[in-house]
């Protein structure tokens, strides 16, 4: 089956997800679905000191050695479990097509630096010439792999048996949405009949943390924890960071009616837009973000009339609400108002890298059970949002075009049109 | 496969060797000329880059500030691949030009983890005293200057290319993915008009540390990349290259110039043992030969590393007997991420030279080569993974 403008019908016959609220699709919806946090007070390391102390982190899945990088590769392994053996697409460790994986643009740690230097020998005084001394006595060999920015994705291709060169990929807090987009078009131009992308991200460590508190980019109300992240309230004062990852097995419409595949929902818009305006603010006419989702709509052969729901980016920063908000006004027009737009963010904090993937699956979950997950801590309403955000409890609907929105650092802005059937 | 044709019509190169197509084909063509530093980093050497007059492509001091070195590098070749293709300031078709950089990451303080590092083993709490420094002494711009996505977020703020970005990470390959992707996308009528590319700092003690862990890099000194045997392991060098590529109809409507075409990019991922490289490569080198014809020239992405090295070469010299060999890591260095962007860079400079340059003294597998190559074969074998190749031909009467 093709779409109006003649290309591959995308489909989704395979979605898996673990965030701080559970591992697996049923675990995370039934939360999601009844308002639950999963933000707490932060316990894998020490936050005296900090500013913010609480975080949405995954805190059941082992890793060794315990960082950013093992954890993300140990997130994704287990999402990617899920959609592949939903799909039932392929043969164990033969996924018929490649892989497109989001993962943080993570480096080596403290505990890291730290044993180099003692290994080093070095006095009083550590320099970098001390630590790439130890680091020649070829004791640390293991790091390098660890600690190479394509190392996530091989382990993945390896084990899953995806086809191709793998690609990594960031587009900071919209990288799991671009994911998505680079599987929808090699699917469209008829490069593969199917793509495994996901998008992964177990960066809640002390300098990752430090870093965004540093650009005052999270909340700081850390009383009570799941209390904190409140998308579109007026007293909302920054994101909390989140951990997870969510995979989709993408295929075209033809490859699953072939295989007799259940087809889980429709991947069928894509938008982007680059915004130069600054590198952590986007301009203030929102104009980028307004390309996006028109340019997802158009790509889906929709108006801004047939979008139904809008899975917000939400991050719960003053900027970012305010701007969305602007953004769907302008696109959907005074209709916006009365248009349920809600932010998973409230309950999984901002799961950052994998944040697009996660948000997509969850948009599928909503077209699928025609219930619209709510933004939870929302007690005092923005006069300046005047938009139905779902309010603390989830929401029976007829949702037949999610719009899912990811915005980010470096002017990022990617937008996904999700529906239930192909558009006509 | 059938599809559009993808043209080259600006490239921005900046290495050891110096800046732009001219300073290339001239350093290039000086056989001996390579710049190295051996003694910064003692025992690792560098290639390090040439000074930049930084007002002349990020004009802004702020936009300097802001980014770290590796950015700069970006920064500063994509402007010149702008300029090169006529499109500089050209607001409307910026503002409808992707973007798809191939980027690693971040520069560390090192005086604050020097710090740090000093004053922990004597703390009492280690991990109270990491929070406090790293919140009292960490520039709260660093982070940007280290956020992979953040040089297309620089290029995008410098040069106003604002269609889309997507940055691909992962060593050397996501420089061939990189270009992989802009080309069937091109192909396929998913976008007319791309700038593609990266770069990389080598003047960086914590880069050279990951790789030092791994025991990738040489410590013997300079000697051409196919004649470390004693020491085997890559030589870093600082760099950074972009190409812009454009469906030739985009390109012909805006009047461009046509440097060259870009005919191919394959993209591999082999299970590595013993002979994997050499069996896979020299597939994909039998059918870009067969495919191109003519009187090809290689540049080889070779690294150094022992039995890789080896593999590529061997797969080159029986696909392509008799066709001259170049080695860009002979005199740039292992340029990393931006390996393979800047290793097209000094095709696109080998094809309007219409020479292929003299063989770097040392090297036994460049010989002299008297004729006009009227294509450059690309190769990339990644230090750990993933292997590349491209074809770059020239446009008749474009030379």
């Amino acid at each position: 089956m093709k779409d109006r403008f003649n290309r591959p019908v995308v489909v989704v016959t395979g979605m898996g997800m673990v965030t701080s609220l559970g591992r697996g699709k049923a675990d995370n919806w039934a939360a999601l679905t009844a308002g639950r946090s999963g933000i707490r007070r932060i316990s894998r390391f020490a936050v005296e000191g900090l500013k913010t102390t609480i975080a949405g982190t995954v805190d059941f899945v082992p890793a060794e050695p315990f960082c950013a990088a093992q954890l993300s590769e140990n997130f994704a392994r287990l999402a990617a479990e899920e959609a592949i053996g939903e799909a039932a697409i392929g043969m164990k460790g033969d996924f018929p097509g490649p892989l497109f994986v989001a993962v943080p643009p993570v480096e080596m740690e403290w505990p890291q630096r730290v044993d180099l230097a003692r290994a080093s020998g070095a006095g009083s005084e550590v320099t970098y010439t001390d630590l790439l001394r130890a680091a020649g006595t070829g004791h640390f060999k293991p790091w390098h792999d660890l600690f190479l920015f394509g190392t996530v994705a091989d382990r993945l291709a390896d084990d899953f048996g995806t086809k191709g060169s793998p690609i990594s990929l960031s587009t900071a807090c919209s990288s799991g949405a671009t994911a998505i987009q680079l599987g929808v078009e090699a699917i469209r131009r008829g490069e593969t009949e199917a793509a495994l992308c996901i998008g992964t991200d177990g960066s809640v460590q002390a300098e990752a943390l430090i870093r965004f508190s540093l650009l005052s980019a999270l909340s700081t109300q850390n009383d009570p924890p799941e209390g904190a992240s409140k998308p579109f309230s007026k007293n909302r004062d920054g994101f909390v960071m989140g951990e997870g990852a969510a995979a989709l097995v993408l295929e075209s419409y033809a490859s699953a009616k072939a295989r007799g595949a259940r087809i889980l929902g429709i991947l069928s818009g894509c938008g982007e837009k680059g915004d130069g305006f600054h590198r952590t603010r986007t301009s203030p006419d929102g104009m980028p973000a307004i390309r996006a989702m028109r340019d997802a709509i158009a790509d889906a052969g929709l108006t801004p009339d047939d979008i139904d729901y809008v899975n917000a980016h939400g991050t719960s920063t003053p900027e970012n609400d305010k701007m969305e908000c602007l953004g769907c006004m302008t696109v959907m027009g005074e209709r916006m108002r009365s248009v349920p737009i809600s932010s998973n963010k409230s309950m999984i904090g901002h799961t950052l890298t994998a944040a697009g993937a996660v948000e997509a699956v969850i948009s599928l979950m909503t077209l699928a059970n025609q219930r619209i997950p709510p933004t939870i801590n929302h007690h005092l309403p923005d006069p300046a949002i005047p938009l139905d955000v779902v309010p603390n409890a989830a929401r029976d609907a007829r949702v037949r075009h999610v719009m899912s929105n990811s915005f980010g650092f470096g002017g990022q802005n990617t937008v996904l049109l999700l529906s239930g059937e192909v558009p006509a | 496969m059938s599809g559009r044709d993808v043209v080259i019509t600006g490239v921005g190169l900046v290495s050891s060797l110096g800046e732009g197509l001219e300073a290339h084909g001239a350093a290039l063509a000086d056989a001996g000329h390579v710049h190295v530093d051996a003694t910064t980093y003692a025992p690792y050497a560098v290639h390090p880059a040439t000074a930049l007059e930084l007002d002349r492509q990020i004009p802004k001091k702020l936009d300097q500030k802001q980014m770290e070195p590796w950015q700069r590098l970006g920064t500063y070749a994509a402007g010149l691949a702008l300029e090169m293709a006529g499109l500089k300031g050209g607001k409307d078709l910026l503002g409808e030009t992707q973007l798809i950089v191939a980027a690693g990451g971040g520069e560390r303080d090192y005086a604050v983890d020097s710090q740090i590092l000093s004053q922990m083993p004597g703390a009492e709490k280690p991990e109270v005293l990491l929070n406090e420094k790293l919140m009292s002494e960490l520039r709260p711009t660093l982070f940007l200057a280290q956020l992979s996505n953040l040089l297309a977020g620089n290029i995008s703020i410098v040069h106003g290319v604002t269609g889309a970005s997507r940055t691909f990470m992962g060593e050397e390959q996501c420089g061939v993915d990189a270009f992989r992707i802009a080309f069937e996308r091109i192909r396929a009528g998913q976008g007319d008009r791309f700038l593609v590319g990266g770069s990389y700092n080598a003047e960086r003690a914590d880069s050279l540390l990951i790789f030092a862990m791994g025991g990738f890099l040489r410590r013997a000194g300079y000697r051409p990349v196919d004649a470390r045997d004693d020491d085997p392991g890559f030589i870093l060098g600082s760099g950074g290259a972009f190409l812009m590529l454009e469906a030739r109809e985009a390109a012909e409507a805006r009047g461009a110039t046509i440097l060259a075409r870009l005919d191919s990019v394959a993209a591999m991922r082999t299970r590595r043992k013993p002979g994997a490289v050499q069996a896979a490569l020299g597939k994909a080198l039998q059918n870009a030969s067969a495919s191109s014809g003519g009187s090809p020239l290689v540049i080889s992405g070779a690294t150094g590393v022992a039995g890789l090295t080896a593999e590529e070469l061997a797969a080159i010299g029986s696909a392509l007997p008799g066709a001259p060999v170049r080695i860009a890591g002979n005199r740039v260095g292992h340029v990393l991420e931006a390996h393979f962007p800047v290793s097209l860079a000094l095709a696109v400079a080998a094809l309007r030279q219409g020479a292929v340059y003299p063989p770097t003294p040392g090297s036994a597998v460049e010989a002299p080569y008297a004729g006009a190559p009227d294509c450059v074969i690309i190769t990339s074998v990644g230090h750990m993974r993933g292997e590349g190749l491209a074809v770059v031909a020239a446009e008749q009467g474009a030379a």
